[in-house]
């Protein structure tokens, strides 16, 4: 059993001179292929129960998050469109204000005591999952003169193969942000577009949030090489 | 057919999702409490094309249980942030041969996976451990030059202590596989 390749033209480069912090961190040696063992194809079991879910970010500690309250929902598929179930997602994000709970962000911008900007979901059956937050504010870094980056949240997925590890970042569309973005804009065209969310009425609910729809696509799928079976 | 999503830089502040204590295997309470294994301890410093340390990455371990399997009794997943000194530390028991394709058998190795500002997606290491007989004849270590094998060797430093260096670009740079 193995993945195939990443398709050339779906992931960034790791080198990217517009975006300083690979300059010095980018291997200069092309990582070494390998065929894929159970290593690779096997992957960590996290169940709920083990690591509990929480879907909501919009509350803490039973008290309302300051910002705009959205709901994200979406379906995780393999490269062939079958659903992947059982996957867990780990989500962080700024708060409204642009300001992550973290002790290196000096952005003066405020916390939110009643916004700790992390969440863990897991893909249903058929692939889908969905969250409560806050819509999280864009903030500065010091890439370039008057650097921000646009709005994002950040995503981990765990699939059911090591090989199919990914940690992405959703976009909000419409930002003007975007075309400014070395992070976003070292994506090949044709693939970066996808990296943004779109506004769905059917995610929506009534007297209650906005709601965006993000579908993510895990390398697949998993295929028996035409090895002769021992 | 769809192009699979693309990677995105885990950025500085990955560490809202930071479990410290997923580091330690091993912790009384954890998923392996109990199970009977050589307890080990891994460490290592990751630095980058200048030999600066690099203090805000993440490393993820993946392995197999001390019988060789994965996800059997032996969960083998841990997580560890690197400090001001680039310095990552796991507690865990040591894996046991995994099969490998065809035939052959895998020395114990531990996957190691990078993520950091900086990093457009991840990258993926092995550590293998130093003098064990089954590096031989370990066909992943084989596609590896011979010359920079050496990257992928963690070296004992005290009784049950591994210790691996990665080194992200430059002289000496770690061997990353493409996985
Ligand atoms: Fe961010």
């Amino acid at each position: 059993m193995s993945y195939p390749p990443i398709p050339a033209g779906a992931f960034p480069p790791m080198d990217l001179p517009s975006y300083g912090s690979t300059h010095k961190r980018h291997p200069d040696q092309p990582p070494v292929r390998i065929p894929h063992t159970l290593t690779e194809t096997s992957a960590p079991r996290f169940t709920p129960a083990a690591y509990p879910a929480h879907a909501d970010m919009s509350r803490h500690n039973g008290r309302a998050a300051m910002g705009e309250r959205i709901i994200l929902a979406g379906r995780i598929t393999d490269e062939d469109g079958r659903p992947q179930p059982g996957v867990m997602l780990e989500v962080w994000q700024a708060n409204a204000a642009g300001r992550y709970h973290h002790a290196r962000d000096q952005h003066d911008a405020p916390l939110d005591p009643n916004f700790s900007g992390q969440a863990r979901v897991f893909t249903d059956a058929e692939g889908h999952w969905s969250l409560t937050t806050i819509r999280p504010g864009a903030y500065p870094w010091r890439n370039h003169h008057n650097a921000w980056r646009p709005v994002h949240v950040h995503f981990g997925l765990h699939g059911a193969g090591f090989a199919q590890r990914l940690i992405t970042q959703m976009y909000f569309p419409g930002d003007p942000l975007l075309e400014l973005d070395p992070i976003y804009q070292g994506v090949p065209a044709g693939a970066r577009e996808r990296l943004i969310a779109k506004f769905d009425l059917d995610v929506t609910k009534p007297e209650y949030a906005l709601g965006y729809r993000f579908d993510m696509v895990l390398r697949g799928r998993l295929a028996t090489p035409m090895e002769n079976p021992t | 057919m769809s192009l699979p999503t693309a990677s995105q830089t885990a950025g500085p502040y990955w560490h809202l999702i930071d479990f410290p204590e997923w580091a330690d295997l091993t912790r009384a309470g954890g998923p392996n409490a109990g199970v009977a294994g050589e307890r080990i301890i891994l460490t290592g410093t990751v630095t980058d094309g200048d030999g600066a340390p690099c203090a805000d990455a993440m490393i993820e371990l993946w392995q197999a249980g001390p019988d060789g399997a994965y996800e059997a009794g032996f969960h083998g997943f841990g997580r560890c942030a690197t400090d001001e000194a680039g310095r990552f530390r796991f507690a865990t028991l040591k894996p046991g041969p995994v099969p490998g394709p065809g035939n052959s058998l895998q020395a114990p190795h531990i996957t190691l996976a990078i993520f950091a500002r900086g990093l457009m997606h991840h990258l993926t290491t092995r550590a293998y451990f130093a003098a064990e007989p089954l590096n031989e004849a370990d066909p992943i270590l084989a596609l590896v030059p011979e010359a920079r094998r050496g990257t992928l060797l963690a070296q004992p430093v005290a009784p049950g202590h591994w210790n691996l260096d990665i080194r992200l670009q430059g002289a000496d740079e770690t061997v990353f596989l493409d996985i």
